[in-house]
């Protein structure tokens, strides 16, 4: 390999390395580290200035309580299954919502398709938390959507959404609805009109067409946007504690409780690191076994 | 609302770097001051003042103990405060720098002292209770003409409670504040802090909590204000600006604000410059503003708390000075309690005891 490549090469690891093995570096310490009452709330912290002795000291005071305190107490695993079941539930929705959609963009003139990818992306012009909000005043009680409903008739009494589960899925499949509709379209756009003619000649149904041909070939564009949508609603904080009742249990919500309310913020990293591991070993196991049928394949 | 404030924080920081203008960041409570004071400070001193709110102990805690909060002022409550002096999160207050500092009223001082030994690194702003605030004729309408008003037995007895739901109930989100009620309701030391005693008061609310619609430290001013909600356990200047809300918008609602007999917390917010403060200078001028006894008055007038400003008391109305509930007799005060800060085990078990009672499960 000549030097010109691997620099190439070297740039996104360097990135990795600077935004993401870093950080992890520093939480994965704080969650060995313990309580204390000082600035930072935790103990050891580093110290330099003693050179190698000094780094000795620190090494030797981290452990891992902190992880053998989370298995003690059952608040977290089940939040932690909660939260799985809530960013799997509100990803399937969203699959649910959001492939019509990019098939309807996909399938739509070509002059339209400019204009309706703008109508997927214009909710990210306004903020995040301003469009949340933003649902708080059409879920309430004497919100939109209950006086559009009472007026109609269709329920006498308001529907209570707001400060309930209902809420929180609404909010996620709202918010990252257009994660699921852009990988999902920009495999469909990209699918050969012939291939169904294909399929359809060789003697399949439409439907039979429709599933082993557009299905299979979008599967890349769904694989990616489910995983958009489920990464960050896993870890979501901002839509459970808006939209979300007490009752509303999600890791996030829980990870804020230590950091603020206990105040242990070895804790609250070591729930962090469970986190990421629950994350990232599914999808390394899931990329490898992508990779295996990929060569297989081939 | 996390998202803003680290925005603002960064913001901060780097308006911080490039200062030549003298500014000075104080960190307050919401609906915690009457903002023409802040404009007056400003043209007094021609200092600029960026003013922050918060609306819980704990968020500014773990600001300060992350350190670089680049704020110079900030108003902790003095269980809070304890804790932070203990962890060296501010600096002490340089007296000859306050030429109001005669202000003070030396009652409160004695009672800070439990917090802020010799008050060397803190001044109370102000003070209060927390207590009950009910819209009089909705809980009379559920509960009979009989209902106990100024009774802990209105928001802890299940019975009351299931009663109330519908009309709406909100109680703080502060465990630390929660917690000692509910002990105080069965007659336990509220200001225990041995894991026992403290996992008594789970039972007392747990049984009410499925009637409580929001745990929350800010709506409940403007819910029970324009009558979304009937029932509010939270500071005694918060409902008593909600009833004055109510009077104002002349709806119909009549707010009244008890310190429950049983027994009410009585706390402290406490004015203090953290360690790292970008203009310790500025801070004591800000200070010094707010000791003044017109603006502490103009202060309280306009948020219903009393202060800890003896010389400001000929300038408070009638409204404020007059009525026990803000300054209350000697015969209410024996009945307040103060409350220490946990340690952090019992702190651990009073958190997950919240998190439970809230969720339910």
């Amino acid at each position: 390999m000549n030097l010109a490549r691997r620099l190439l090469i070297g740039v996104p690891y360097l990135w990795l390395f600077a935004l993401f093995l870093v950080p992890f570096l520093i939480v994965l310490k704080i969650s060995m580290s313990d309580y204390a009452i000082s600035i930072p709330p935790y103990t050891p912290t580093l110290d330099l200035s003693e050179g190698w002795a000094g780094f000795r000291v620190f090494w030797a005071a981290l452990d891992f309580e902190n992880y053998v305190f989370l298995t003690s107490d059952d608040l977290y695993w089940k939040a932690y299954l909660s939260s799985l079941q809530i960013a799997a539930l509100a990803t399937f929705f969203t699959l649910l919502i959001g492939f019509p959609i990019a098939y309807a963009m996909a399938n739509a003139p070509d002059e339209w398709r400019p204009s309706l990818m703008m109508l997927v992306i214009l909710p990210f012009w306004t903020s995040f938390l301003i469009r949340v909000y933003a649902w708080i005043g059409i879920l309430s009680n004497e919100g939109f959507l209950n006086q559009i409903l009472m007026w109609t008739g269709l329920v006498s009494e308001p529907l209570v959404i707001l400060n309930t589960n209902t809420a929180v899925y609404i909010g996620i499949v709202y918010t990252y609805l257009p994660f699921m509709i852009l990988p999902i379209y920009s495999t469909l756009e990209k699918l050969d009109g012939s291939l169904l003619e294909a399929a359809q000649d060789l003697g399949c149904t439409k439907i039979g067409a429709f599933w082993s041909v557009t299905v299979h070939l979008a599967k890349p564009g769904v694989i990616a946007g489910c995983f958009l949508v489920f990464i960050p609603a896993l870890g979501e904080f901002v839509i459970p504690s808006l939209l979300g009742g007490s009752k509303t249990l999600m890791i996030g919500k829980v990870l804020w409780e230590e950091f603020f309310s206990n105040r242990d913020w070895p804790v609250a990293s070591a729930v962090a690191i469970i986190l990421l591991l629950i994350l990232i070993i599914p999808i390394v196991l899931f990329q490898r076994n992508e990779q295996k049928q990929r060569e297989a394949d081939q | 609302m996390k998202k803003l404030s680290t925005l603002s924080a960064i913001a901060l920081l780097a308006a911080a770097s490039v200062a030549n203008a003298e500014e000075v960041r104080v960190y307050n409570w919401s609906d915690y001051i009457d903002e023409s004071l802040l404009t007056k400070f400003e043209e007094e001193t021609g200092i600029k003042l960026i003013y922050d709110v918060f609306d819980s102990n704990e968020l500014l805690e773990t600001k300060l103990l992350a350190g670089g909060s680049g704020y110079d002022v900030v108003v902790p409550t003095g269980s809070f405060l304890q804790r932070q002096i203990q962890a060296g999160a501010f600096q002490k207050l340089d007296k000859n720098l306050l030429s109001n500092i005669g202000n003070v009223w030396s009652d409160i001082e004695e009672r800070t002292a439990t917090y802020d030994p010799g008050n060397e690194y803190s001044i109370n702003y102000m003070w209060g209770t927390t207590g009950i605030g009910a819209n009089i004729t909705k809980v009379q309408e559920a509960l009979g003409a009989d209902a106990p008003l100024d009774s802990l037995a209105l928001v802890f007895d299940p019975a009351n409670m299931e009663k109330l739901a519908d009309c709406g109930v909100h109680f703080l989100d502060a465990p630390d504040e929660l917690i000692p009620a509910a002990l105080k309701y069965i007659g336990e030391d509220p200001d225990a802090s041995d894991a026992d005693t403290v996992k008594k008061a789970e039972d007392v609310l747990a049984a009410v909590a499925p009637y409580v619609r929001k745990f929350h430290s800010s709506e409940y001013i403007n819910a029970l204000a324009n009558g979304e909600i009937c029932v509010a356990v939270g500071w005694s200047g918060d409902i008593l600006q909600a009833r004055d809300r109510a009077a104002e918008a002349d709806n119909g609602v009549e707010i009244a604000y008890h310190a429950p007999k049983e027994g009410a917390l009585m706390w402290f917010d406490q004015l203090a410059i953290p360690v790292d403060a970008p203009d310790p200078g500025a801070a004591h001028k800000f200070i010094n503003f707010i000791l003044d006894a017109n603006n502490m008055a103009t202060a309280s007038n306009y948020v219903y708390y009393a202060n800890g400003n003896l010389a400001s008391q000929e300038f408070l109305v009638e409204d404020v000075i007059g009525d026990p509930a803000i300054y209350p007799d000697a015969e209410t005060i024996k009945n307040l309690y103060t409350k220490s800060p946990y340690d952090p085990k019992t702190q651990r078990i009073a958190t997950r005891m919240w998190a439970k009672v809230k969720s339910g499960s």
